[in-house]
């Protein structure tokens, strides 16, 4: 932590999740590489953390609420130390512990498992809470998919953070604008979604999510609200035919266009 | 049963700064002593019943033991998902307390009768499941909890069995507590219809028949070394529940029967039939209204006992 390459570790991840879906022949693969800026940032440059000992009561914690992006998540921890990268291909093969949702169990560094969409905040609010109960300095990161918003759970938490003035909490949400089937404004309006969380008592910041720069600036602040970043994102960011389509939503990337992935990804 | 929680709820946090006790708005004239004593361990989440599983998630993995109030159905059915992927799968410390068993708000309408949620809390792996008959066995149910380390789901009721004192105070999670021994049929209950039980074989007493009443407080896990002595020393084993036949204490008690591979001699499962009571009036007046009162006990004991 702290002196981490994010761009290396971006690129090793995004090479690493689309070996792994492919792999698995799972998917979300999108969904994904929507994120691995987001997730980068955090752990090469942001959280406090510490691989050899990942339950340090100090540690800033994390929560991938849209859990169905979890390989992001044990690539990431895979690049950075928690386990052996070799591990990683075992993604969604019979008898894996790695879930196509992300899953804690027997996995150093994975805080909480999710999958079912608008879990990630109310729990991540409580350790926030926690730590304002018990006075200590941690603090707590979440990523949610701009999707999941629909999720009335998350503006129950939206008010909760607020009334209880929980600014050890960020969420990061990951604003690719695109569900399940169609996009988030044609499903069900989001926008204006920053004048929203606004108005819900939280600071809130747009900015370029594959920005590794201000996402930097933007997620290592201390804020005296709870930190809403909307971090605008492409789906599918870093391989062309993947970018603002819904279809890799669902598709595994294989043969040609596996090989086509590997190719762009190793270029970035 | 919410002046026993209540009570062992402040005895909990006194010597524990890590018991906190979550409420969905509900308690009022209940919780203000605790509030008052107790103000960095009780916290009052809004009518927001995901949100205050979530919350008490992040909490208990944090090492909180934490405890949730809500009443019918709003801390159960509302966020099911939530008690499921957040706490269970995680066997987290998480202490859902409901009060309003069964018909216990009968009045309010059929979205305030809690009837399913013992089928459903104990279909979720892990869970602890507890319908206390008495005001003895909801403390010591509300104390023992807190120790316990898994997801506990403890149903409190407006009735209970009265003048109770003395009657199975050794209180343990999973451990029927007999009520009034008996020689010829067993009666075991739960919750505070227990009352109806107790009462029905008080009266077959006076025509020389002899029943058990068990108070199976704990439905899960259920007390299969109770429930075989019932079977051997019984000849005939009523379950009685304020909730839906389906999956409740009654199929819990069938299902160690099969484990056991021993059955009574005769069995019958008096609880809610597979619906909706749509008409609305006390506790007393629903149980009579769908037949599981005292009246519908006895005769049932007096016809198996003239065959």
């Amino acid at each position: 932590m702290g002196s981490i390459d994010t761009k290396k570790l971006a690129r090793a991840v995004r090479l690493n999740v689309v070996r792994m879906v492919n792999k698995g022949e799972s998917s979300h693969i999108g969904s994904v590489l929507s994120i691995v800026d987001i997730l980068a940032v955090l752990y090469g440059r942001v959280m406090n953390y510490d691989i050899n000992n990942p339950k340090l009561e100090a540690r800033d914690r994390f929560i991938l609420s849209k859990g169905h992006a979890g390989a992001g998540v044990y690539a990431t921890l895979a690049e950075v130390g928690f386990f052996d990268k070799s591990e990683l291909l075992d993604h969604c093969q019979d008898g894996s512990k790695f879930s196509g949702h992300v899953s804690h169990k027997g996995i150093s560094g994975v805080e909480f498992s999710t999958g079912a969409l608008g879990h990630g905040l109310p729990v991540a609010a409580g350790m926030a809470l926690r730590a304002k109960l018990d006075d200590l300095d941690y603090r707590v990161f979440t990523i949610l998919g701009d999707g999941e918003l629909d999720e009335g759970s998350n503006w129950e938490a939206f008010m909760f953070s607020a009334h209880r003035n929980l600014n050890n909490l960020c969420v990061v949400i990951d604003r690719n604008s695109l569900q399940s089937m169609d996009t988030t404004e044609n499903t069900l309006a989001l926008e204006p979604l920053a004048e929203k969380i606004r108005s819900f008592g939280w600071h809130v910041q747009e900015l370029d999510g594959h920005s590794h720069a201000a996402l930097e600036d933007a997620l290592i602040k201390h804020s005296k609200k709870p930190l809403c970043i909307i971090a605008n994102t492409v789906k599918g960011k870093g391989v062309s035919y993947m970018e603002n389509s819904i279809e890799w939503h669902y598709k595994t990337p294989k043969d040609s266009r596996f090989d086509q992935a590997i190719s762009e990804l190793g270029k970035l | 049963m919410r002046g026993s929680m209540i009570r062992a709820l402040v005895e909990l946090a006194d010597n524990n700064k890590d018991v906190v006790l979550i409420t969905g708005d509900l308690g009022f004239g209940l919780f203000e002593d605790f509030a008052k004593q107790f103000p960095n361990q009780f916290i009052n989440i809004g009518i927001a019943e995901q949100n205050m599983i979530g919350v008490a998630s992040g909490l208990a993995l944090e090492g909180k033991v934490v405890f949730v109030y809500s009443i019918g159905n709003f801390p159960t059915l509302r966020c099911l998902e939530q008690i499921r992927n957040d706490a269970c799968y995680h066997k987290l410390n998480i202490n859902i307390i409901c009060m309003g068993a069964g018909f216990s708000y009968g009045a309010l309408g059929m979205s305030h009768h809690a009837t399913e949620d013992i089928a459903i809390m104990r279909a979720l792996p892990g869970t602890t499941v507890i319908s206390p008959s008495t005001e003895d066995e909801a403390y010591f149910a509300t104390i023992n909890i807190a120790k316990h380390k898994s997801v506990c789901y403890l149903r409190l009721d407006k009735s209970k069995v009265q003048n109770s004192q003395g009657l199975g105070t050794d209180f343990e999670i999973g451990k029927g507590n007999i009520l009034k021994d008996g020689t010829d049929y067993t009666i075991i209950a739960c919750g505070g219809i227990t009352e109806e039980a107790l009462s029905a074989a008080y009266d077959l007493d006076k025509d020389n028949i002899s029943c058990k009443v068990v108070s199976m407080h704990t439905i899960k896990p259920i007390d299969s070394i109770l429930i075989q002595e019932c079977i051997n020393n019984s000849k005939g084993l009523v379950t009685l529940e304020e909730g839906n036949i389906t999956g409740g204490m009654g199929s819990a008690v069938l299902e160690a029967c099969l484990e056991l591979g021993n059955f009574p001699p005769r069995m019958k499962m008096l609880g809610i039939k597979d619906d909706y009571v749509s008409v609305v009036g006390s506790q007393e007046y629903l149980r009579k209204s769908i037949g599981i009162s005292k009246k519908f006990i006895v005769d049932l004991i007096l016809e198996w006992n003239a065959s």
